[in-house]
Formats: C-alpha cells, structure tokens, sequence
C-alpha cells in the first residue's frame, strides 16, 4: 500500500515530529514498503485467538503496598532539566 | 601494539576473578591493562560512547582493599566490565546512542548496573549501540558506528554492537546488552562471543531505556559459556522497581554447566533451513547439529509454521511500543531543547526533529501510524494475536524437545553501509532472533566456528522454555567444550 504525503503529514503531527519536505518523501516510499511487508499478516486467519497482551503471563508478581518509597528529591528530578524555575520545569508558552 | 601485558586483558571474566583471588593480579592492574587496551584500539573500534577512568580506577582501588582483607564480595569482584548506553548510570553520560540524550547525566543507577557494582564489577564504560536499541549493526548511532574486531570494515552487529565488540576484542571482561529483536544474539554472532537473552522477566529493566517494553530483555555478553552464565547470575533475580520482574528463585546457571548434551532432545525447525540462509553459515551450523548428535543428542525435526510472519508482527508491536516509550523525549524534563520555538507544540515538533535521528524517527512514525484511530484492530491487535500463534507453535515444539538450534542470523558479519539505504533488508536481518522474543522465551548465541572462505565467526542459536536457562547454558557448553572459543579477533 502507498502512503501520500498527506498521510505522512498528518502521521508526523500525531507524533509531534516536524519533518522536511525530503523526510516525508523518503518516508513516505519506506514506511510504504514496510507495510506492504507486513500486509502478509492478513493471510492468517486470527479469529478466536487471544492477543498475547502480557509477555509475563502467570508471572507477573502481585502489586506492592501502597506505601511512599525513597525517591528523587526535587533537586535530582530537576538536574537535568533545559529549563526550571523554583522546584518547576519551565516550558515556553502554552496558551496563545 | 604497545601497551598493557596481553596475558591480563586476555583473561575471561571469571580467569581474571581467579587471579584476583590468587592474588596473581589486582583489580588495579586489570583496570589499567584494560584502560590502556581501551586508549590503544578504541580510536579504530569504536565500541565505547564514554569512558570512566576516575570511577573505574576508584572501585578497583577499593575491590584490591576487599582483596587484601580477605573479604571479596563476588567471583567477579575487581573485574573490569562495561554496559550498554542504554542503562542508566548515576552521573556518567548516558545518550541511548542519541542525540536527544547528549550530555545527560542520570540521576540514578539501573538495577542491573547497582547489581554489577554490588558483586564488586569494575564499570569502566558506556558502550555503543543503535540509537535507542533501533538497529542491527550499530550503524544508527548518532555518534559513530562502531566496527567488527574481525574486520573493521564489517559492523559488529547490533543493536549492542558495542558491547559484543568490546569483549571480543579484549577491551573488557564482559558486558550487558539488551536484545528487544536480537539484539545481544546478533552481535554476540558477528563478534565470535557468547550472548544472551533471558525469559522475559528474568532481569530487572528498572533504569533501562525503554524502546520496546513487551520484548525488552537484558542480558549478558561473554568470551564463553561460563562467563556469561556467571554474569547473568549476577545480574538476574526480582526487582520490585520493576513491576515485570519475575519472583522466580534464580537458578545456580554454573552447577549444571559441565552435563553435556547426552540425551538431549534438539528441536531443529525445518522453517529455519528453508534457503535464504548463506552457505557458508548453514555448513556451521549443521557441523554443530552433527556434533551434538555424535556427543548422543537426539535430533528432532520440528515446525514451527508462524516463524515466517515474525519480522510482520515484530515491526508493528516494537515500533507501536515505541512510539509511546519515545514520546517522553519531549524537551522538557531531560536532555535536547529546541531554542526560539515560539510555543509549546513548536518546541516539541521541533526538539524532536533535531533530536531523533533517521531510524528512530521512522520508527515513531511506523508505531504512531499502527496505533491510530481506525487502524489499531488491523495492525496492532493483529499483530498480538499473530505474537500468540508464535508462543503456541513453540509450546507445541516443546512438547517434543528440550531446546531449539538454528542460525542466529542468515550472514556473517555484513560491511558498513551496505544495507543502510533499505531499511527492510537490514530488518531482515532478524528474522531467526525476533521470535524468540515474540515468544518471551530465553535465547543464547553460542560460537559454532568460522565461515570457510570470509574466515568470520558464525553463531548457533539455541531457544529454550520458559525460564529454562539451566538447560540453553549446558547445551552451549556442550558444543564449547568440542570446538573451543574462537581465537582473538585478528582485526585489532
């Protein structure tokens, strides 16, 4: 199946990724040739199968308490940020 | 090549714990034989992304202190080790291979890295991979590629590139990787080293980047059996951190290595050598069936017919999982931002694109475009049933034998930038690895001899039962014990 730019576009800007006009191009022709790879898929009849929704199936070890555990203080959570003010992350303006 | 004395950056990951313990060596000199193998071969290799002198040098000093007083914590204590950039490591740079994440410096160690250094492991070093985890040959680093130790005009592998890489050429004594399609096993193959992916929950991933979460393993990466068996010893067992860790006892991986392949019932699945494999790796890995059936293993023709629709499967759920893991990288919290945007979505569009390389970005986009409105039943969920045909033809195999060999991949080594333009054809390249992970099943690269010809080494793959490391090591060790490791990579 062949994707249009339009697609491609719209894609990107679910994904809140800004693409070049050359980007969408390329894209456009891979991710076409990737679908058309995984359209073999549909051969399989699937009805009646369950989805594998948990990797860990019949492992998964039962929820912890509900207690506060050590974690980052504000200082460490913050260290890495681009920008902050006081304990917060800064981000450029929201509402216009 | 001038520099460290060969015999000590020679030694596995446990001769050189033995030496420590002998005390025929220290940590301190490990370190610096194995700091100075770094400096002398790395500037052609590539296999690190960063190097930490200061904090290797301390924890030797401090494992020799053990040493001296009798009261060494581990087989491994003082020995020089190194992991993939994609465990976070509490104020050493870690990137994920990527641009997004230049110059971070976590806050906190990963699990797997707190247990390394627990056991006394000296951490020299952040290895190199695919951006995220997104490759096979270490070729989508934003930061350099790095080469094979056999010909460095060959990538390693990948995505743990890196870290098969630098313990087969003699850099460290061992590495972890993470193997979301094959990641450890590929590489592990194309470098001549033993690799592996444990069950899905047998490693904690708390501090591990995540790229696809429902097939993300870490594991570890060795000159042979036996160390990779003592590595993931020190490494596996629960982590309440990680709400998908297994409680599972840990099984003694050392105690039943020697056991040898008599009886073992080997499942040879008759869509693995069905062409579309390289002569030359198919003649190896035959030559190690009809070793283990003259040591008395029993070969056992199987099938397992969902195999062909793995790579499908897998290049809608890892991309889908990915989408969502890789939205975090937003500009706001850690690493990249995207100056002058004049909002807030600019900032994010904008960060992303400058941030996110090519593989990652089509990536993003292949998961985001599965998981849209209107198309997740035909893709995604798809995708997951299909995921469930794979386990069932598995769990049927096993019903009729104890582990599952083939080719790890259908090529030796492959030269840099030959598949780079076509991004099906280096996905390909997964094609025997990625259902194992499907499958969440336990999965090793052993070495199995060097192609005739290219003289590189190839890899046997050997697929286990759930949690049923126990019997993938013996097995290895078995084919071990007849062929030998691989000599020292001739390329460095």
């Amino acid at each position: 199946m062949a994707l249009t730019l339009e697609e491609v576009r719209r894609i990107a800007a679910l994904a809140r990724l800004s693409l070049s006009p050359e980007e969408e191009r390329t894209f456009a022709g891979q991710l076409s040739a990737i679908l058309d790879h995984v359209a073999q898929l549909r051969e399989l009849d699937v009805s009646g199968v369950e989805p594998m929704t948990h990797a860990l199936a019949g492992e998964a070890p039962p929820p912890r308490e509900d207690v506060i555990l050590p974690c980052l203080s504000p200082e460490e959570a913050l260290a890495a940020a681009p920008a902050r003010e006081g304990t917060a992350f800064k981000v450029p303006r929201i509402i216009e | 090549m001038s520099g460290p004395a060969p015999e000590l950056v020679d030694l596995g990951l446990r001769e050189a714990g033995e030496a420590i313990q002998a005390r025929r060596a220290s940590s301190a000199e490990l370190t610096e034989a194995a700091l100075a193998r770094i400096a002398a071969t790395d500037g052609r290799l590539g296999a690190f992304l960063a190097v930490a002198p200061e904090r290797a040098r301390e924890a030797a000093r401090a494992a020799d202190a053990r040493a001296a007083a009798g009261g060494r914590r581990s087989p491994i204590d003082g020995v020089p080790v190194a992991v993939k950039d994609l465990f976070l490591t509490r104020g050493v740079p870690t990137t994920a291979g990527s641009r997004i994440l230049e110059g971070y410096l976590p806050p906190y160690d990963a699990t797997v890295v707190e247990r390394l250094e627990a056991a006394g492991a000296v951490l020299v070093g952040k290895l190199n991979m695919d951006e995220f985890a997104m490759g096979s040959s270490t070729e989508n680093s934003a930061y350099k590629p790095c080469r094979n130790p056999w010909d460095l005009d060959r990538t390693p592998g990948g995505s743990s590139g890196g870290s098969a890489a630098a313990v087969a050429a003699r850099q460290v004594h061992g590495t972890l990787g993470t193997d979301t399609g094959g990641s450890i096993r590929e590489p592990a193959s194309f470098c001549g080293v033993v690799g592996v992916k444990p069950t899905y929950g047998r490693v904690s991933r708390y501090g591990v980047i995540a790229f696809a979460s429902s097939l993300d393993q870490v594991g570890p990466l060795a000159r042979d059996v036996g160390d990779a068996a003592l590595l993931l010893r020190t490494i596996a067992g629960h982590d309440p951190r990680d709400l998908t860790s297994s409680t599972r006892p840990v099984d003694d991986y050392l105690a039943g290595l020697e056991g040898g392949a008599k009886g073992l019932r080997i499942g040879v699945p008759r869509e693995w050598f069905q062409g579309g494999v390289d002569r030359g790796v198919e003649e190896r890995v035959r030559a190690a069936l009809a070793l283990y059936e003259r040591q008395g293993a029993r070969l056992v023709e199987i099938t397992l017919p969902h195999s062909k629709y793995g790579i499908g499967a897998y290049y809608l759920i890892a991309p889908a999982e990915a989408s969502s893991n890789l939205a975090r990288y937003d500009g706001v919290r850690f690493g990249l931002r995207a100056k002058g945007a004049a909002g807030l979505k600019e900032m994010y569009t904008e960060t992303r694109a400058r941030g996110f390389g090519p593989e990652p970005k089509r990536r993003i986009m292949l998961g985001t475009y599965a998981l849209s409105s209107g198309y997740y039943d035909a893709y995604y969920l798809r995708a997951q049933k299909v995921r469930t045909l794979i386990r069932r033809d598995f769990d049927e195999a096993f019903s009729r034998c104890d582990v599952v060999a083939g080719p790890v991949a259908p090529s030796v080594a492959f030269r840099l930038g030959e598949r780079t333009d076509d991004p099906l054809h280096m996905y390909l390249a997964d094609i025997f690895t990625i259902t194992c992970n499907l499958a969440a099943l336990p999965g090793l690269s052993v070495p199995c001899g060097l192609e005739a010809g290219s003289g590189l080494p190839v890899g046997l793959q050997l697929v286990g039962r759930s949690f049923d490391e126990v019997t993938l090591f013996r097995a290895a060790r078995a084919l071990e014990r007849e062929l030998g490791p691989p000599p020292r990579p001739r390329g460095v």
